[in-house]
């Protein structure tokens, strides 16, 4: 019994219209790593949210080394030694790393900051466990996996003992995923005990020891991760069998729908081009996958694509019309659907109800409005109801919900509802699956490939190497703004795509007709 | 367990939630007030506060009494507007604290037209309106295009146009005072029209169509943000730019439309104060009109909703003129102000208040209801298909 660090008994939580944790008990050992696995709404941030204070429990007990604690607020938390490092990153974007290590913790002498004994101990701790980070950067300047280590570093100098990482492999690439691993394992040997809230199986079998399994917050069961398979753990989590290979059958690629010819996208302040000279084709009853690591021009290449930002040069050909220089608006109208990769910032009013945010890309038509220019009201919510059936999107009040209430998963489905039931030419999908479960995965992909046997044209950009070698039917590497390669992903081993999506190797990509 | 499930939906309901707290607001808002009327002479507090709560309840006859209660709505229409323009612009995301320039400038184009060109009623109705609207427009375009903060942008243009407003009717003032003329001798088909209304207030001359067209103003505003097409990019665009930009709406014409609009109410109001002739401007004034201020206070107050803006609109123009009655002899002439002031500053906590009802109401009986839920969940699935 003395050897957990953190035990958490019985937790029952309760929110109007859900329970978010029933009867949920958790038990930490010290020094092990621990994943927390469950879908989308599962209830694992409100396990996290009441052993961090964030929410008070109505039933359970939470024990810390044996020895009952309560924990009314973050401060109580910390005072347990109780470290989070949150999804999205808590830092302050225009101070130096050191700063935001210190920050809240400031050593003072008579009001005036003592900085250099807390840069000695950040210094050490980083050497200990391997982070490296430069304290004098500021936030703003450096990659997303060193800010993530500015987190690790912010538990690590309040002496944590129980440090909670939620989600943290969602924004890396492949190779901060590997280093932070690392840092994870270093980190449970010096004893500290870890809980890793993940969907991600392979990461899970990767790193834990032992794996707690919420589903619609209910304790499923504790495992040994030597002793189980990712299969095994993802019907836990689903509580179905789930298959991880994509059913589908052989492209059919019929006329050309997008024709991209030597378009560039200007960077910001005066940079070198985000986007430069790319060209490539996109047929009918295909998927053409856009690989790269992130960063890498993939999002201002679609930006560009949809309307959002400005082309420097080159056209872009939908469906044998120029659009290049059209607004948004109406390159949706001629066939375009976007699922943009940030839905809190591009696909959604937050503040909207679902049912508005169902028409956000035609409540202009007549369907919707009357020639008076007010809102069919009952048209709107049938259009919404029938999207919600049909997607299964699911919500606490149906169409009239507040989208920002929503777990991001059916946030993500209602968005794919309806730029899918646009009926386009031409989808483009960012990120479909990010911050996504596993069941919700396999319907998002199913759905892209239902889109292209029906004779849409896709492209799919993605970071996930799973993803790219299992959807797509044409792979496009993007490094540096640039296009470096063309596969066939039954030919191509994803080493080999990593070598291209990293710069080592690259190749001339050539249009249809050079082709031929 | 029924019984329980209405009571929550009733505590849970946005309006119930914004009226109780208006209320809690209104009632903190008199307890200080009153506190301070006490520090400064404890003999004369109550009577001071009695006086300030019955305006033109007052005066014990009533066809005086009607006949006050008229100048209160006379005085409460413009408010209205004010308060319409601020609540417009806040639901699409933009916080208009320029509210009185644009009444200012209202105030200017209407009696400059009707001083200096004899124009008739409607013609500078309209100019009132659309000079608040360039105004708002204005702020809108700096904001869309330069990306200034409309607060600040708001602010600075509030003391440029009540100088310029000052210059302008400079030009037609009295010329032994710094007041304008009156309208009444000098250009009486600039007035705005009776329709009889005046007959309902004891003949009070202040009274015209003003209050109608301000109430009727508040269910546009309804309508337009509720039920249009423009309604709904004007608030996508406010809640989420990028949204709406990503939805092809013309997120940057929207800022200057809502802003347009917005300037377009405070300028009526100033028309309907002004044009109904119960006040003429001095151009010798060093603040802008406390209106487009007061129609923050006022918008908090009526729950962000624009028929609830009628009611704290009448509220805050009540406790303003009966300030006028409190006793001068026990107090200094300034304790009107002071005390409606204090009343207003209370007012503007309605979101927080109603913030705390939601959260108390969510922890105590959200638990309770869900626990008598769960025996009852099939019964519970059963009704939610056919609704």
């Amino acid at each position: 019994m003395d050897n957990y660090a953190i035990e958490m008994r019985h937790i029952t939580k309760r929110f109007p219209g859900i329970i978010a944790n029933d009867d949920i008990t958790l038990q930490l050992k010290k020094g092990e790593i621990h994943a927390l696995l469950g879908e989308n709404g599962a209830g694992k941030s409100t396990l996290m949210s009441v052993l961090f204070g964030l929410y008070q429990p109505e039933e359970g007990e939470i024990y810390k080394d044996g020895r009952k604690v309560e924990i009314h607020n973050p401060n109580d938390a910390n005072a347990l030694g109780i470290g989070m490092v949150h999804q999205h990153f808590k830092l302050v974007e225009c101070f130096s790393v050191l700063d935001n290590i210190i920050l809240g913790v400031e050593p003072t002498k008579a009001g005036f900051l003592k900085k250099d004994e807390a840069r000695k101990k950040v210094m050490e701790l980083s050497e200990k466990y391997h982070l490296m980070v430069d304290p004098d950067a500021l936030i703003e300047d450096i990659t997303v996996g060193m800010q993530q280590r500015t987190e690790i570093l912010k538990m690590l100098y309040r002496d944590n003992e129980i440090l909670i990482f939620d989600e943290p492999t969602a924004v890396l690439s492949i190779q901060e995923i590997h280093e932070l691993m690392q840092i994870m394992k270093d980190l449970a040997r010096e004893g500290k005990s870890i809980l890793f809230i993940s969907h991600k199986l392979n990461e899970i079998m990767e790193v834990s020891d032992r794996c707690t399994v919420l589903r619609k917050g209910k304790y499923v069961g504790t495992v040994n991760t030597a002793d189980t398979t990712p299969e095994a753990l993802s019907s836990m989590m689903v509580g179905r069998d789930v298959s991880f290979k994509v059913e589908k059958g052989k492209a059919n690629p019929g006329k050309v729908i997008l024709d991209v010819r030597n378009m560039c996208v200007a960077g910001k302040h005066g940079k070198k081009d985000v986007v430069s000279n790319v060209n490539f084709q996109v047929r009918s009853g295909e998927i053409v996958c856009i690989a790269g690591i992130d960063g890498n021009g993939q999002s201002e290449l679609i930006y560009g694509l949809s309307g959002l930002e400005h082309l420097k040069s080159g056209t872009i050909v939908l469906n044998g019309k120029d659009v290049s220089s059209e607004p948004i608006r109406q390159r949706s109208v001629l066939g375009t659907s976007h699922i943009p990769e940030d839905r809190h910032k591009y696909g959604m009013v937050l503040d909207y109800s679902l049912e508005n945010n169902m028409v956000l890309q035609e409540y202009f038509t007549p369907e919707f409005i009357t020639s008076f220019g007010f809102l069919k009201q009952a048209s709107i919510r049938k259009f919404a109801k029938r999207l919600i059936k049909e997607y299964d999107v699911r919500s606490s009040q149906g169409p009239i919900t507040i989208a920002r209430t929503m777990s991001g998963g059916n946030q993500q489905k209602a968005v794919i509802a309806r730029e899918i039931d646009k009926d386009p030419r031409l989808l483009i999908a960012v990120q479909p699956t990010r911050g996504v479960d596993v069941g919700a995965i396999e319907f998002i992909h199913k759905q892209l490939i239902a889109q292209r046997d029906a004779g849409k044209a896709v492209l799919l950009v993605s970071l996930e190497l799973d993803e790219v070698m299992n959807v797509s039917d044409r792979i496009l590497v993007m490094y540096e703004g640039e296009l470096v390669g063309e596969f066939d992903p039954e030919k191509v081993t994803v080493e080999e795509l990593g070598l291209y999506m990293t710069g080592a190797r690259r190749q001339e990509v050539k249009t249809d007709e050079e082709k031929e | 367990m029924k019984k329980k499930n209405k009571l929550y939906s009733v505590w849970t309901n946005h309006g119930v939630q914004s009226f109780i707290a208006s209320l809690i607001c209104i009632f903190f808002g008199l307890l200080v007030g009153y506190l301070v009327l006490l520090c400064i002479n404890p003999a004369g507090a109550g009577r001071a506060m009695l006086a300030i709560l019955q305006n033109f309840l007052y005066f014990p006859r009533p066809e005086v009494a009607l006949e006050y209660f008229g100048s209160t709505l006379v005085k409460t229409a413009p408010l209205l507007m004010c308060t319409l323009s601020v609540l417009f612009a806040y639901k699409t995301g933009l916080f208009n604290i320029g509210a009185s320039g644009q009444y200012t400038v209202g105030v200017g184009a209407a009696l400059y037209l009707a001083l200096k060109y004899q124009m008739p009623w409607f013609v500078c109705l309209i100019a009132a309106m659309l000079a608040g609207g360039l105004l708002g427009a204005a702020a809108g375009a700096l904001k869309a295009y330069r990306n200034v903060n409309e607060v600040i942008a708001c602010i600075m243009l509030n003391w440029l146009s009540l100088y310029t407003v000052n210059m302008v009717l400079n030009k037609v003032k009295e010329a032994s005072t710094t007041y304008t003329g009156p309208l009444r001798t000098e250009n009486p088909a600039a007035l705005l029209p009776h329709m009889g209304l005046n007959k309902l207030f004891s003949d009070n001359r202040y009274v015209t169509i003003a209050i109608l067209l301000a109430g009727l103003a508040a269910v546009f505003v309804w309508v337009l943000m509720e039920k249009t097409m423009m309604g709904f990019e004007l608030k996508a665009t406010g809640y989420n730019k990028n949204a709406a930009k990503y939805a092809g709406m013309r997120e940057k014409r929207n800022v200057i439309l809502t802003m347009f609009i917005s300037g377009c109410l405070a300028g009526l109001g100033a028309s309907f104060l002004y044009l109904s002739g119960i006040e003429q401007w001095s151009c010798a004034q060093t603040s802008v009109p406390g209106m487009g201020f007061n129609g923050i206070a006022a918008a908090f107050l009526g729950g962000l909703h624009p028929i609830g803006s009628i009611f704290s609109s009448f509220f805050i123009q009540h406790i303003t003129s009966g300030g006028s009655y409190v006793d001068k002899m026990v107090y200094p002439s300034q304790i009107s102000d002071l005390i409606s002031s204090i009343i207003i500053y209370f007012c503007s906590f309605v979101l927080l208040i109603r913030y705390m009802i939601n959260e108390r109401v969510i922890n105590k009986m959200g638990a309770d209801i869900l626990n008598t839920e769960e025996e009852n969940v099939s019964d519970d699935e059963k009704g939610g298909e056919d609704r």
